[in-house]
């Protein structure tokens, strides 16, 4: 089979099995988009702003397992992407973002819409590539793919110069079947020592706790962690980016840990005597002050990636391996051997968790007149029967729905944790429902950051997703006020949001359907109406109060024994 | 501590710039890099002097092996090993000065490159230690220019850091 380059990347596309590209079309990938016009098997999504493309593209890999794939121009094309690109990157998306360049005799002179991608995006990606020859083209591509995808999964960016793409050149195709570099061998399933001495360390415990985030998620161990964690009867929390891989209506979850953590998971962390550490990586959201950070315990840290490992915090057992593997083998350990020393050691730790935890800390005001945050979180629970998609901006909005939708299964929670990206949400959003058509799909937003990437509204109207856009709009950026009340003496410096558009003006004129809902009582009916419209995006504009915070919180700097816990709420006796 | 890591990585465009980047996004230190292919065109090798404490080293060398472009690592301060650095030092030297230079010369087997009426060229090969020690004696108004070739080791014996 004889190919073009611009083919080439089309039918690369179709062999690895990809059915939806994100894309912007311009100068440099011209021959791109015509070889695309004349097939059907890979379907492009036409966004707004190349950042929805990659952001579109990192919904959709985050809520399928599979890579996506954005496609866009040089230049301004490309530049537009590195945010998309730096989000996938700190939060270990498997994407392929295929750009533009100039031609390549003119690469370097500044030509037009000419920018060094490579170069660019160098420390935002796993890894990228200048495809400086058409015959390299596919094996490039295959590459990208497995690189994206294996190991510690992350964004690969390959740079296609015009004239590789030249339809007048034709060369053979064949799309390697599979890929070897001796460079980058990922695979393993973790030292059967290491995880021997593992397990020893953990069923000695008298207060354990187990500690996991998103690489149970992209190891797709929801259901070995699950089992672990039922084996052995042990308190687990997840991070932000872990929700879902445990069941969250689970009595032996404490919920999300860190900065905007519950007290019991974050108390449960300062006073354990050995953490189980499973694909997370201490963040600094989830550690605090390091110099306090689980004081009294043992470490296990078990992570794909060896330079998560002991990075920000030292641990004593590290376990270097794919997440599910490694649980597996501990399952068959912990199976073979079932004993456990002192059951009445852990009776008392669970005494402990079940009085931190009656302290009910994520409890608010369920009697005020204007809308609290949290109770449209919880109402939107309800409504989707704990089901739906929902994917997030940032800021208070993200914690609240991180902290009252309860996550059952894992990679239905879509937000930026690493990065912290305003302007995700929509765009993944739509990027969910183009690989779930039949969810419900909630972007639960706030007035700040939904105008970041409001013009992919015109992308979910062309595509008909119908993606349900809660706008908690409290009038302000609400964690950067929520700061500036605790630290910077309630000088509100530029976080009031003035000359908010008519969100629902808005909506309409992208064709969409708009509703404000002001009153507490009127929640619930809207949220209700709305998942009835099957077919349609509907933005449904909160007016909540805007006086709340986000709690507990553990402030810069401190511990997590030092929670500031709503207002009124005060700490009942501690554990010696 | 100083640690010298010999680095083996795909012969490739754009290799070099992914390692110093990488040291300056993560702000680790860097002394000195040398880099120049192998016996296998396809690999070259690269040598990086650098210093931190065990977690910092630690960091390094997971964050090199980390790079797709890299194929092998190793620290060479974790066993015995060879040092070279090659230097070139362009010497205003007349009268005693002279002298003086040539005597060095002779006490550090440095080789003279080059004479002018008034200049000297010359090389000194060792250890970084035995070129600062040269520099640190030599008088210091006599000293035009000082090329440094950076640092390149190899480890002693059968060990060796091959693919």
């Amino acid at each position: 089979m004889e190919l073009s380059g611009a083919e080439i990347v089309i039918q690369a596309l179709k062999d690895e099995g990809i059915e939806h590209v994100f894309g912007y079309p311009g100068g440099a990938v011209l021959h791109i988009y015509d070889a695309l016009f004349k097939q059907e098997a890979v379907r492009h999504i036409l966004v707004r702003h190349e950042q929805g493309a990659t952001h579109a593209a990192d919904g959709y890999a985050r809520s399928t397992g599979k890579p996506g794939v954005a496609l866009v121009t040089s230049g301004p094309g490309a530049t537009n992407a590195v945010t998309g690109i730096a989000t996938a990157y700190l939060d270990s998306i498997p994407l392929v973002v295929i750009s533009g360049q100039v031609s390549t005799p003119v690469i370097g002179s500044d030509a037009f819409q000419e920018v060094d991608m490579v170069g660019i995006t160098r420390p935002c990606v796993k890894h990228n590539f200048l495809v400086k020859d058409v015959y390299e083209l596919a094996d490039t591509i295959k590459k990208a793919f497995y690189v994206a995808t294996t190991g510690r999964p992350g964004p690969v960016v390959v740079d296609i110069p015009k004239d590789i793409t030249d339809p007048n050149i034709r060369i053979p195709y064949k799309y390697p079947e599979q890929v070897s570099m001796r460079s980058y061998r990922p695979e393993s399933k973790g030292h059967r020592g290491q995880i021997k001495k593992a397990v020893d360390l953990m069923l000695k415990a008298k207060r354990p706790m187990i500690y996991t985030g998103g690489g149970v998620v992209l190891g797709h161990a929801s259901e070995q962690l699950t089992r672990f964690t039922r084996l052995l009867n042990y308190p687990i929390t997840n991070t932000l980016m872990g929700l879902g891989s445990y069941p969250a209506d689970d009595k032996q979850f404490l919920g999300m840990l860190g900065m905007h953590g519950t007290y019991e998971a974050n108390m449960g962390m300062h006073k354990c005597d050995v953490l189980i550490a499973i694909g997370a990586r201490f963040d600094d959201r989830v550690t605090g002050k390091i110099a306090t950070f689980c004081p009294h315990a043992k470490i296990i840290h078990v992570d794909v990636d060896p330079a998560s490992i002991s990075k920000t915090v030292k641990v004593d057992i590290p376990i270097v391996g794919q997440v599910k593997p490694v649980l597996e083998t501990m399952i068959e350990l912990l199976e073979q051997d079932k004993s456990r020393s002192n059951q009445d050691d852990l009776k008392e730790w669970w005494a402990q968790i079940e009085e931190w935890r009656s302290m009910n800390c994520l409890e608010f005001d369920r009697n005020s007149s204007k809308i609290k945050p949290q109770y449209v979180i919880e109402q939107l629970h309800e409504v989707t029967a704990g089901n739906a998609f929902v994917t997030s901006d940032v800021g208070q909005h993200q914690m609240w729905a991180a902290q009252y939708y309860k996550f059952n299964k894992p990679g239905r929670w879509i937000n930026s944790g690493g990065l912290g990206t305003m302007g995700f949400g929509l765009p993944a959003a739509i990027g969910v429902s183009i690989a779930n058509p039949d969810a419900q799909v909630a972007c639960v937003t706030g007035e700040a950051s939904i105008l970041m990437c409001i013009q992919e509204l015109a992308t979910a109207m062309q595509y008909s997703t119908p993606v349900k856009v809660i706008n908690l709009n409290n009038r302000y950026m609400g964690m950067v006020r929520q700061w500036q009340e605790f630290s910077y003496g309630s000088r509100y410096s530029h976080s009031y949001m003035e000359a908010l558009p008519d969100f629902i003006q808005l909506a309409e004129s992208f064709g969409h359907i708009g509703v404000r809902i002001e009153k507490p009582e009127d929640v619930r009916p809207a949220l209700e109406e709305a998942f009835a419209q099957t077919q349609r995006t509907v933005f449904m504009d909160f007016i909540t109060d805007d006086s709340e915070n986000v709690y507990p919180m553990i402030e810069a700097g401190k511990g997590h024994h030092e929670m500031r816990l709503p207002p009124g709420m005060t700490t009942k006796r501690e554990l010696a | 501590m100083r640690h010298i890591i010999s680095v083996l990585m795909e012969n490739e465009a754009g290799a070099l710039s992914r390692v110093a980047g990488l040291f300056s996004a993560r702000n680790f230190n860097i002394e000195s890099l040398t880099v120049a292919p192998t016996q296998d065109p396809t690999l070259s090798r690269m040598t990086i002097v650098t210093t931190g404490n065990d977690s910092v080293i630690e960091q390094i060398t997971k964050q090199l092996n980390k790079l797709i472009d890299v194929v092998k690592l190793v620290d060479l301060t974790d066993s015995s090993y060879l040092e070279r650095e090659l230097m070139l030092v362009k010497l205003y030297a007349v009268g005693e000065v002279r002298d003086e230079v040539m005597r060095l010369v002779d006490i550090y087997r440095c080789k003279i490159l080059d004479v002018s009426p008034t200049t000297l060229v010359v090389e000194v090969t060792g250890a970084s230690k035995k070129l600062d020690s040269f520099l640190s004696i030599l008088k210091k108004d006599a000293v035009i220019e000082v090329v440094r070739s950076g640092a390149t080791g190899v480890a002693r014996g059968e060990k060796a850091l091959t693919v």
